[in-house]
């Protein structure tokens, strides 16, 4: 096949970094097909965070001892090292969180709330997360500004066509959208939201817990002014994710959790926040967590962010390509020049829970399920699609063992 | 492996019995599993002694497991009064499906089991085991 040939990475070599890659499940190598709920790890991550652990852990801007002064430059150096991944203008900017989830919660309660109010729309698309909808609704709901939704076009693209119409005669407020659907694999225009978003005197959220994985981001180039993603969708450990946020925007909210670090003096009167990041990180952070963060996007700069999603695109081409003839399927999602490393499909009569499990046997590991994505399913109109998502040390002949699992399931299924 | 589909639930998947929807129903509710959102609706009637469970249907979409073991269950209960069925142990509906299910699966299986508890509780009251208590409230009324 074609991925070989024009490929810029080394899956099989890559392949090796990853030890739970090299098991089997139910007497068949684990063929991992589900890297867009969470990735795999390689070593150098997890070395990383363990070396951490072993010789330079503690708690960071706190103590003044020879220990805390390594955890704190390891922690910093890894912000500094995500900030220039994303190439954010300043480490101020980029605030430690929990995952993507949290980052588009704390923009929707610090800012939201604080903002939105009557007359104000809010606007979101029919291709969103959950993360990047639910707190959005919930937050319109609370200030009683309107909640729109951009909607999709038959092949699984946002409908810009009507974007004047959504917005209707509110006063536009805020726009939130993912960059790559994690239900689809839609790479969506962001740009030219954004651009829209800023005529409105909107402010742009973008979800790239989907993107980040797989793509240079670049938030100057995007133009937005919040962005979200979780360093487990990208080789990195789960329990952090990132906010970007531009300066001007984060200096003026309001803190999101309070507590701890977080302050600049607090006395019974009153209390002051301390200077960005800081103000936005209450407690202790998930401290070598974030060194693993850190290590693992200096390991997906090494593989290259431009060879990964050359190579899912050529993945996605052949696994669109070969899924086509498995009888019965439905796929759904645009053309592969449009889409990340994930196809979503139906097979007729065939609950995606029964052809998951089928698959499993084969030890080919795939989700099913509403992918956190409820407004889109209805969409479709069914409750669940099957989704298959790939990644840097996805093989060819793993997708010929899903189109033979998609015939076994036929079989057993008649 | 293959013994999960073993034929008698591909059949029940394939030809659920007391497939359909009751209108004006003595007592119905419908519940999904969060997991997946499959859904399952249950409708009971009753007979003229108001327990015993005349007819009983189900509608909604699914899995195999779920679909497979709400239409076994059709058959299972009725006949039997609602005291009976508020009684009913889940061992009993799981030795009827026969097959080992994991945690995950588990769940689909007795998804229509614990919509049909649900709406014998509200309209006869029969006890409502912890289990399904917690999802009590995610069961709307239809």
């Amino acid at each position: 096949m074609a991925v070989g040939a024009r490929a810029t990475l080394d899956a099989r070599k890559l392949r090796a970094d990853f030890p739970i890659l090299q098991q089997e499940i139910n007497g068949k190598p684990l063929a991992y097909l589900d890297s867009a709920v969470t990735s795999q790890k390689p070593r150098q991550v997890l070395d990383a965070m363990t070396s951490f652990y072993e010789t330079s852990y503690g708690n960071v801007h706190r103590g003044v001892y020879g220990l805390a002064e390594r955890a704190t430059e390891a922690f910093e150096g890894a912000r500094d090292r995500i900030v220039r991944f994303v190439n954010a203008p300043s480490s101020r900017e980029l605030i430690f969180t929990r995952n993507a989830t949290e980052s588009l919660n704390l923009v929707a309660y610090a800012y939201g709330l604080a903002t939105f109010g009557p007359g104000d729309v809010v606007i979101v698309t029919e291709l969103e997360h959950h993360s990047n909808f639910v707190p959005w609704q919930y937050v319109a709901k609370r200030t009683g500004a309107s909640f729109r939704m951009i909607r999709l076009t038959e092949t699984g693209e946002l409908d810009l066509d009507g974007l004047d119409e959504i917005a209707g005669d509110g006063n536009i407020k805020l726009v939130a959208t993912n960059l790559v659907s994690n239900a689809l694999g839609t790479v969506n225009p962001v740009e030219k939201l954004t651009a829209w978003a800023h005529e409105q005197g909107a402010v742009m959220v973008v979800d790239a817990a989907q993107a980040a994985p797989h793509r240079a981001i670049d938030v100057q180039a995007l133009d937005c002014d919040f962005l979200a993603f979780s360093a487990h969708k990208m080789c990195g450990p789960s329990g952090v994710g990132a906010l970007w946020g531009r300066r001007e925007l984060l200096e003026a909210m309001e803190p999101f959790n309070l507590g701890g670090h977080m302050i600049r003096k607090v006395q019974f009167e009153e209390t002051t926040w301390g200077d960005l990041p800081h103000k936005f990180e209450a407690g202790t952070s998930p401290i070598a967590e974030a060194v693993g963060f850190g290590a693992a996007v200096d390991y997906l700069n090494e593989v290259g962010l431009d060879a990964i999603e050359q190579y899912e695109h050529d993945l996605v081409a052949y696994a669109l390509e070969r899924l086509v003839d498995v009888p019965g399927i439905k796929l759904y999602g645009p053309a592969p020049e449009k889409r990340a490393g994930i196809v979503s499909f139906n097979m007729e009569g065939i609950h995606p829970h029964d052809v998951a499990q089928v698959l499993d046997w084969e030890g080919v590991a795939i989700r099913a399920g509403h992918h956190c994505c409820q407004p889109l399913m209805a969409k479709l109109g069914v409750a669940a699609t099957n989704r298959a998502s790939f990644y840097l040390y996805t093989l060819p002949e793993e997708i010929d063992r899903l189109a033979d699992g998609l015939l076994r399931a036929r079989k057993v299924f008649g | 492996m293959e013994d999960l589909y073993r034929e008698v639930i591909l059949d029940h998947y394939k030809n659920p019995r007391g497939h359909g929807v009751i209108e004006d129903a003595d007592a119905a509710a419908e519940g999904m599993n969060p997991l997946c959102g499959d859904e399952v609706a249950i409708y009971v009637e009753f007979g003229e002694d108001g327990e015993t469970i005349d007819e009983v249907k189900f509608s909604g979409r699914g899995c195999a497991i779920s679909q497979a073991a709400t239409s076994m269950l059709m058959e299972m209960v009725k006949g039997r009064t609602a005291t009976e069925v508020g009684e009913l142990s889940k061992d009993e509906l799981l030795e009827e499906i026969g097959i080992p299910l994991t945690p995950i699966r588990l769940k689909c299986a007795l998804l229509g089991l614990g919509v049909l508890k649900v709406a014998l509780h509200r309209s006869k009251g029969t006890p409502l085991p912890d289990e399904w208590a917690g999802l009590d409230d995610q069961f709307k009324v239809s």
